[in-house]
């Protein structure tokens, strides 16, 4: 591989490229699914290919195929080259890159089971079973399992001499029961919605999430929500489980810290952020107890945003994001940095497939953890609702505005944990909501949630991030309002 | 790496011609024979395709890609499953044709599993316009270019992309069947910004002389200028004229509703309400694949020719798509829309057609006293399922509509509206054209004056 992607640099060089990189990845991926106890997706897919990315005339490039022979990437970095040249007919300016060293390394991704490696009828047995016992409970109308296993090598060399290999293994699995009766569709997930818990593991995940053991209270909460009263609309003291936290984090944080956002470079599609330059250092982001971090490292945990270095050869770095309730920092690349005062990038550049542009993406999002107990956060708490598992999420193009609902709530009187409540939801501004956070449990009840369906850029990519949070509380928040008076 | 089974061979950055395509699916059928299968389909892709994008006045990502992707399933002792790979040489083709067999014999039957389709005949559909293939980076630029220096003179900042490809795919199995297709696109989207304020026009066609980037960018300029100073208004029910991109990304999350397989897995917001009035009477819609204004193949995953489908006929759903399997099991005949195999999701209309009005958007605003005109939404999501609430916002040109005038730019609003109620509630319609947005694929939609539409909270621009 080292020899086409050195290859396509020197044609690149040739044809009159300043900067030049490449990237050589090979992508395997297995996806498992049942419905309602019959094998639904059996499927496994490979991809190969080169990604070229130039520089010249002060404008970028970018070219990728599929042939992998020396005359295929040659013509790849010359077209690359040439889409350069004519990307400087329009450029607004010269692009002016931080410097970085040249690294020569291989990286690759800590399990303890290789996923492709598990007999298939093990895989499918184990989701079987799961889905069996959903369909045991009476009410349930539909079931669904899924296991998703993903391995990507990247060969990554550019024209300073950087010549980095990288092997992520990637595992995530789920079940939904859901429930259908009168005029209402109820559904549960576990152990989070839309696909459920994706890491940087191996088989050992799926086999530490126990599918099985938590089939039947899932199939059992999608029917009792049914009966269960409806989440009430008012402004009141909100406690969200840790993976809604985690997307809460995702997209009222994580996105608006992505400078090529803040600068305008995605306005025509994902749009931009309220998080203008003059708020870095100045904008007070949340409460004291709110530390976020942008952390790719492996120390951080197996996440979705961890790696070795990102697709632009910069390494895995920790920046802080809001420190002690301080907007601090935002995502940058190496064409950003200088705009922010940054003599380095923060890497973040992340690529979905050898045929798409790395662009800057959230690495591991992550809320540290307080100080609470889980228990003593329900004590403490008077009046209050305890969301958890998301079921919709959508906030304006700027990240100030959000709403989010949820699969489940539980009310709490008195410091108990009273009765379940259907169809929840909350909605707010996001500087407000931050701004009300009082309490974060600890580092017992953090986990590392993986969201594996973040959709940025044109062409559309998708890029897993990770988000770490605790179950945390917030004061006086917009409860109710999608559901109305219902 | 080995010969790709001639495939690329005089190829730099055109399709590979239907023959090789043929005689590449004809090869894996023949590696699935020896291996021992008794059915063999395979399913190729062939993309090539290009992207400018720019922002603050300049482009600042421009980007291309070719790629060719064969998808073999294989079908043994009741059982199947599907392998996709884009090495293709003989070694790595043999072994994607041996992963199928040996991921399908890891599971049990599969009960509804049919004999996969014999020889089929299609109706002709010209949808590869070489004016697009033709399209470089450089004359992309120069578009890119023009629309820019407008910004610039209207002290306007531009963002947006110009998109032209080809694509081609094609479906052939051991029984016989052969499918090909191929088609070309181009894309224009462009959002205007003047200071806090934002615009935003997008068209989408097969041939790019449909297309005109500068008469968007003209478009999205006059509205952004418009869009200054915007007031903040009371959350509340306002009626709307949504412009056809509005309309489409909102109705676009209804698509799945009408599969036969949404409604056995009583996941569908029609569960119980097929034959009933559950729209307006002047709503009709039609999935029609032929439709001049729509793009796509005359075939499904399988193969099958999609056939024209009343789905809602004067406000009442009338008929689901169907898979094959789906339509054995409804003892229905199948339409042609059905996913490629192994799914569990069976189907799904991919090319709606509303029949629209006659109205024009000018007479909309002109018969409203109290309203907002919308020009897109975004970031919908799905509240509730069965009564089809959806979440999300205006964006890039929000406009309140006084006693028949535009009069003033209005902040954004956050709606929670129910789009079977919406499609109760539509006063006029214009005539129904190809839009295209963000959160939908492109379909046939009018522009709709809708009453009692709720929006529930306002953003800060």
């Amino acid at each position: 591989m080292w020899d086409l992607a050195g290859h396509s640099l020197d044609v690149a060089k040739l044809r009159g490229a300043t900067y030049a990189d490449a990237r050589v990845m090979h992508l395997r991926q297995r996806d498992l699914t049942t419905k309602n106890g019959e094998v639904g997706t059996l499927a496994q897919t490979e991809s190969i290919g080169i990604g070229v990315r130039a520089l010249a005339n002060g404008a970028w490039g970018f070219a990728s195929t599929d042939r992998l022979t020396k005359d295929g990437v040659a013509a790849c970095a010359a077209e690359a080259v040439k889409i350069a040249q004519a990307s400087a007919l329009a450029k607004r300016s010269d692009v002016v890159m931080a410097p970085e060293d040249a690294y020569v390394d291989s990286w690759q991704s800590p399990f303890r089971k290789d996923p492709f490696e598990i007999p298939l009828e093990a895989q499918l047995d184990l989701l079987l079973k799961a889905d069996a016992e959903m369909r045991r409970v009476k009410g349930v109308t539909l079931t669904e399992t899924d296991l998703q296993f993903r391995k990507i090598d990247s060969w990554f060399a550019s024209s300073i001499g950087s010549r980095i290999h990288q092997r992520k293994v990637i595992s995530g699995c789920g079940i939904v029961a859901t429930s259908y009766q009168g005029e209402e569709i109820q559904k549960r997930s576990y152990p989070n919605s839309f696909g459920g818990q994706h890491a940087l593991r191996g088989y050992e995940l799926v086999e530490e999430t126990d599918l099985v053991k938590h089939a039947p209270r899932v199939a059992e909460e999608a029917v009792a929500l049914h009966s269960a009263a409806q989440c009430p609309r008012k402004t009141g003291t909100l406690i969200l489980g840790g993976s809604q936290l985690g997307l809460q984090i995702h997209e009222s944080v994580g996105h608006p810290i992505e400078l090529d956002r803040v600068l305008g470079q995605e306005a025509n599609f994902a749009g931009t952020s309220f998080l203008t330059l003059d708020k870095l250092n100045t904008l007070k982001y949340g409460t004291e107890i709110v530390n976020v971090v942008a952390d790719a490292r492996l120390d951080h945990g197996p996440g979705l945003g961890t790696f070795g270095y990102d697709d632009e050869g910069v390494p895995a770095q920790c920046t802080d994001i809001i420190k002690d309730g301080q907007f601090r920092g935002y995502l940058s690349n190496r064409e950003t940095a200088h705009l922010v005062g940054l003599a380095r990038s923060s890497g973040t550049m992340r690529t979905e497939s050898w045929n798409r542009l790395p662009i800057i993406r959230m690495t591991n999002i992550s809320l540290k953890p307080g100080t609470w107990r889980e228990d003593d956060l329900i004590a403490y708490t008077d009046d209050g609702i305890w969301m958890d598992t998301n079921r919709s999420w959508s906030i304006d193009d700027r990240r100030y505005q959000f709403q989010f609902s949820t699969e489940i709530a539980w009310e709490i009187k008195g410091g108990k944990k009273v009765r379940m409540l259907k169809n929840p939801s909350y909605s707010g501004i996001t500087t407000e909501f931050w701004n009300s956070c009082d309490a974060i449990c600890s580092r017992d009840y953090w986990t590392l949630w993986g969201t594996p369906n973040c959709g940025k850029g044109q062409p559309m990519q998708t890029m897993g991030t990770g988000h770490g949070a605790a179950p945390a509380r917030f004061r006086n928040v917009n409860i109710g309002t999608a559901f109305g008076d219902k | 790496m080995r010969n790709r089974a001639g495939v690329h061979a005089n190829e730099k950055a055109g399709l590979s011609q239907e023959r090789r395509l043929k005689e590449l699916i004809d090869s894996v059928i023949r590696l699935g024979k020896k291996s021992g299968a008794e059915e063999t389909e395979v399913h190729v892709d062939e993309t090539v395709d290009a992207l400018t994008r720019f922002a603050n006045n300049g482009i600042h990502q421009n980007v291309a890609e070719h790629g060719l992707t064969v998808s073999v399933r294989t079908v043994l002792d009741g059982k199947t499953a599907r392998v996709s790979t884009n090495k293709l040489d003989e070694d790595s083709l043999r072994a994607a044709v041996e992963s199928a067999l040996s991921l399908a014999q890891s599971q049990p039957k599969a009960p509804h599993l049919l004999p996969m389709l014999g020889k089929q005949r299609y109706r002709t559909v010209r949808r590869f316009i070489p004016a697009t293939a033709k399209l470089s980076a450089a004359d992309r630029a120069r578009a890119v270019r023009r629309a820019c220096d407008l910004a610039v003179k209207n002290e306007q900042i531009a963002a947006g992309i110009f998109v032209s490809g080809q694509m081609q795919s094609a479906v052939g199995n051991s029984r016989g069947l052969f499918a090909p297709y191929r088609q070309t696109r181009a894309e224009f989207s462009i959002t205007m910004q003047q200071g806090a304020a934002t615009s935003w026009a997008k068209g989408n066609a097969a041939d790019v002389r449909d297309l005109d980037p500068q008469a968007l960018a003209e478009r999205a300029s006059k509205k952004a200028k418009l869009a200054t100073n915007a007031v903040e208004l009371p959350p509340n029910k306002y009626t709307v004229i949504l412009e056809p991109a509005a309309v489409l990304d909102l109705v676009g999350f209804l698509f799945y509703d009408f599969a036969a397989t949404a409604l056995e897995d009583k996941r569908s917001c029609l569960n119980d309400r097929i034959g009933k009035q559950v729209f307006g009477k002047n709503i009709s819609l039609v999935d029609d694949v032929y439709h001049p204004g729509q793009l796509g193949a005359p075939y499904d995953g399988e193969g099958m020719p999609r056939e024209r489908v009343v789905l809602v006929e004067d406000g009442v759903p009338r008929n689901l798509v169907y898979g094959r399997a789906s339509a054995k099991r409804a003892r229905k005949k199948p339409t042609g829309h059905g996913f490629a195999l192994p799914n569990e999701y069976g189907e799904a209309p991919m090319n709606l057609v509303f029949a629209g009005g006659k109205a024009s958007l000018e007479e909309m605003i002109a018969t409203t006293d109290h309203g907002l005109l919308v020009t897109r939404l975004w970031y919908i999501r799905e509240v509730d399922p069965y009564e089809k609430v959806m979440t999300g916002m205006t964006r890039d040109g929000l406009f309140r509509v006084e006693k028949g005038k535009v009069t003033t730019a209005v902040r954004n609003f956050r709606f929670n509206q129910s789009v079977l109620e919406m499609l109760r509630n539509v006063e006029m319609m214009s005539h129904a054209e190809r839009a295209t947005g963000e959160e939908a694929f492109e379909m046939v939609v009018p522009a709709m004056k809708v009453s009692g539409f709720q929006f529930t909270e306002v953003t800060k621009f």
